[in-house]
């Protein structure tokens, strides 16, 4: 198998390129400065893709490699990857889907209690030496705060599970009703937001969820209402967001992604109501060897003939 | 019925005295509240330019409840100005202020304000936990001075999946912490005074071998006698260089001058710490560590924990007056 070409498109994760390394032969796309010379050497060498939400195999990269059997991608969400292309072109998709579904539940929660018992702004009040001259006061109890989900996936289940065990009251929203679910349903965005103390994305991003949290929404969640967002930036219109946090008209929110990574608006950055994390919610050990192990898995099936672990398409 | 008035009483009030024993620093903002049904005896108010003792042994005769306000210390030398003194309450969860021995001694009955906090305090060991391992507070400062920007992706941290977690202590605080740990798939093992027949969670008899089966320990007992520095090096060695300790209890539960020295040489992998020996002084040579949370002793400060604090001192106040059973009563070995 060590013939079969695999292009990465952009790195990773350096376990992932020695496992890949192990049995295949890889070329990286980012070694090449030139993209042009690239396709005209290899790209008859090239039968699979791995790429990530950063950087996926678009139309421009399928056009490019004749011989593309498979696009094994390091991620869960697959916004960056041309699917209905994909199944014209009879090429199989895969994702890693569930082993990163409790990183990202944990780092919701953690958020939330981030915002509400401001954890990070007391270590940062440490570190500046402010303890000898003064408290640094109160906070708000998490436990038991009505907590609102949208989308109620495999990672809104997973957050729903832990934060059940902190008391907390769940009600969600999803493109339908969950037959079998004890939280409660309402039927669009606002209305939860203007029954919940936090509100979570935790949906898919698509046409229809871009910009899902706009203004009105923040406006339901008012003044002590906090946004926690580990969907994609693109779920919150940011803009409306900061404006939101610096008028009082919403209490706080806890950010693991942005609509521009890495760039974060300066706004946010001085604020004490927020917590900002640079889109770790998979970024564990554990939790990247797995996936590793996922794309590598589903790569080593396709070229065995054998079926793949996590298809997308 | 009998026409003399209760000893510790305004004349004619119904209303019992109840000394406040605090700081003069420390406020003790729910007075309003309890004048309704009792005598407030408070030397800092009452009679500012008095020195204390002097109050107490002026007035403070016939009082037969305090309300102790944490961590003010209550000392056998105070006790013995208050002769009639029946009962202590505490505000806080932590009783080692109080001379409990003294109080044994007198068979003054002492209640804490544990079950008030306990979810908070649960909370923020989670809290702490989670920030640990996934760097929460180090990633949250490195995007703040730019450098996500500047450098790329924040290192990795660790899952809290599949960690065994060690609780010390399985009282109010404990439970509620296992009870929280579980649905994010940790293993809960513990070590308290003794073992609790209806507990599902395996139980060590030490803390040396609670702490070589597990991957993570949090702190959530009192300190006394016996827990003074009951995470000494050896405990934290057997923890290994991956493990961490999260401390929502007292500072002195750890020996600190080792936990820095084990954190320093990376021989301990990471701490949360919301308790110092000696508060507000804390070990500066912590402050370059990413691996390392830092918290002002605020595990319990809000403003929900303060109103149930205020609802458990005035019911047990209550309860105490009408003799009826006590909340949250110190149990004495």
């Amino acid at each position: 198998m060590d013939a079969i070409g695999v292009l990465m498109t952009c790195p990773m994760f350096a376990y992932l390129e020695q496992e890949l390394e192990k049995r295949f032969k890889l070329y990286r796309f980012w070694d090449f400065p030139s993209q042009r010379q690239f396709f005209k050497s290899h790209s008859g060498s090239i039968r699979a893709v791995v790429g990530n939400t950063k950087l996926g195999a678009d139309s421009a990269l399928i056009d490019a490699l004749p011989r593309l059997e498979i696009v094994a991608s390091y991620s869960v969400g697959l916004d960056k990857i041309d699917l209905g292309k994909y199944e014209e072109k009879g090429i199989r998709v895969t994702n890693t889907p569930e082993v990163l579904t409790d990183d990202v539940a944990d780092i919701a929660i953690a958020l939330m209690l981030g915002v509400l018992r401001k954890f990070c702004g007391c270590d940062a009040f440490v570190r500046g030496g402010k303890w000898k001259g003064g408290d640094f006061g109160f906070t708000t109890k998490f436990s038991g705060k009505s907590i609102g989900i949208v989308g109620l996936g495999r990672i809104g289940s997973a957050i729903a599970k832990r934060a059940e065990a902190f008391n907390c009251p769940i009600s969600y929203y999803s493109r339908s009703e969950k037959p079998h679910v004890h939280y409660k349903y309402y039927p669009n965005p606002v209305a939860l937001a203007r029954h919940c103390r936090i509100l979570v994305v935790a949906c898919a991003l698509t046409e229809e969820t871009r910009h899902i949290i706009g203004r009105e929404v923040m406006d339901a969640l008012g003044p002590e209402g906090v946004l926690i967002n580990v969907g994609r930036g693109a779920h919150v219109d940011e803009p409306a967001l900061i404006s939101a946090l610096l008028e009082g008209r919403l209490g706080g929110a806890g950010l693991d992604v942005f609509e521009n990574e890495p760039e974060v608006a300066e706004e946010l950055l001085r604020m004490d109501n927020v917590v900002l994390l640079p889109h770790v919610g998979s970024d564990t050990v554990e939790t990247c060897e797995a996936m590793a192990d996922l794309v590598v898995a589903n790569l080593e099936a396709h070229f065995t003939g054998k079926p793949l672990l996590t298809p997308v398409v | 019925m009998s026409s003399q008035p209760e000893p510790g009483t305004e004349p004619g009030s119904g209303r019992p005295d109840v000394l406040v024993h605090r700081f003069r620093s420390f406020d003790f903002p729910f007075q309003a509240s309890f004048r309704d049904h009792f005598t407030i005896l408070d030397p800092w108010t009452d009679s500012p330019d008095e020195p204390a003792d002097a109050f107490l042994a002026r007035r403070a005769g016939g009082a037969r409840a305090l309300v102790c306000v944490g961590p003010t210390p209550l000392p056998a030398d105070t006790l013995r100005l208050l002769p009639s003194l029946q009962v202590v309450i505490g505000t806080s969860a932590g009783v080692d202020h109080i001379d409990l021995r003294e109080c044994r001694r007198r068979g003054i009955a002492v209640t804490n304000a544990g079950a008030a906090f306990a979810e908070d305090a649960a909370d923020y060991a989670v809290a702490l936990l989670l920030d640990v391992l996934r760097r929460m507070s180090a990633a949250d400062r490195y995007l703040r001075e730019g450098l996500w920007l500047k450098n790329g992706n924040y290192p990795l941290g660790f899952k809290l999946g599949g960690k065994r977690v060690g609780i010390v202590g399985l009282g109010n605080i404990g439970s509620h912490v296992a009870k929280r740990l579980q649905p994010f798939g940790c293993d809960i093992a513990y070590n308290s005074r003794s073992k609790k027949p209806s507990c599902p969670f395996p139980y060590y008899a030490s803390i040396h071998d609670l702490a070589s089966n597990s991957d993570v320990l949090i702190l959530c007992c009192a300190l006394t006698e016996e827990t003074h520095h009951v995470i000494n090096r050896e405990v934290m060695t057997v923890l290994g260089d991956r493990g961490v300790i999260i401390n929502v209890g007292r500072g002195s539960l750890i020996d600190e001058k080792e936990l820095v020295q084990s954190l320093l040489q990376g021989e301990l992998g990471g701490a949360g710490l919301d308790v110092f020996e000696d508060e507000p002084n804390m070990p500066k040579e912590l402050f370059g560590l990413d691996n390392v949370v830092l918290s002002p002793h605020r595990a319990v400060i809000t403003p929900e924990s303060f109103e149930a604090m205020r609802e458990l001192t005035i019911s047990n106040l209550k309860a105490f007056f009408s003799n009826e059973p006590l909340s949250c009563l110190v149990q004495h070995k």
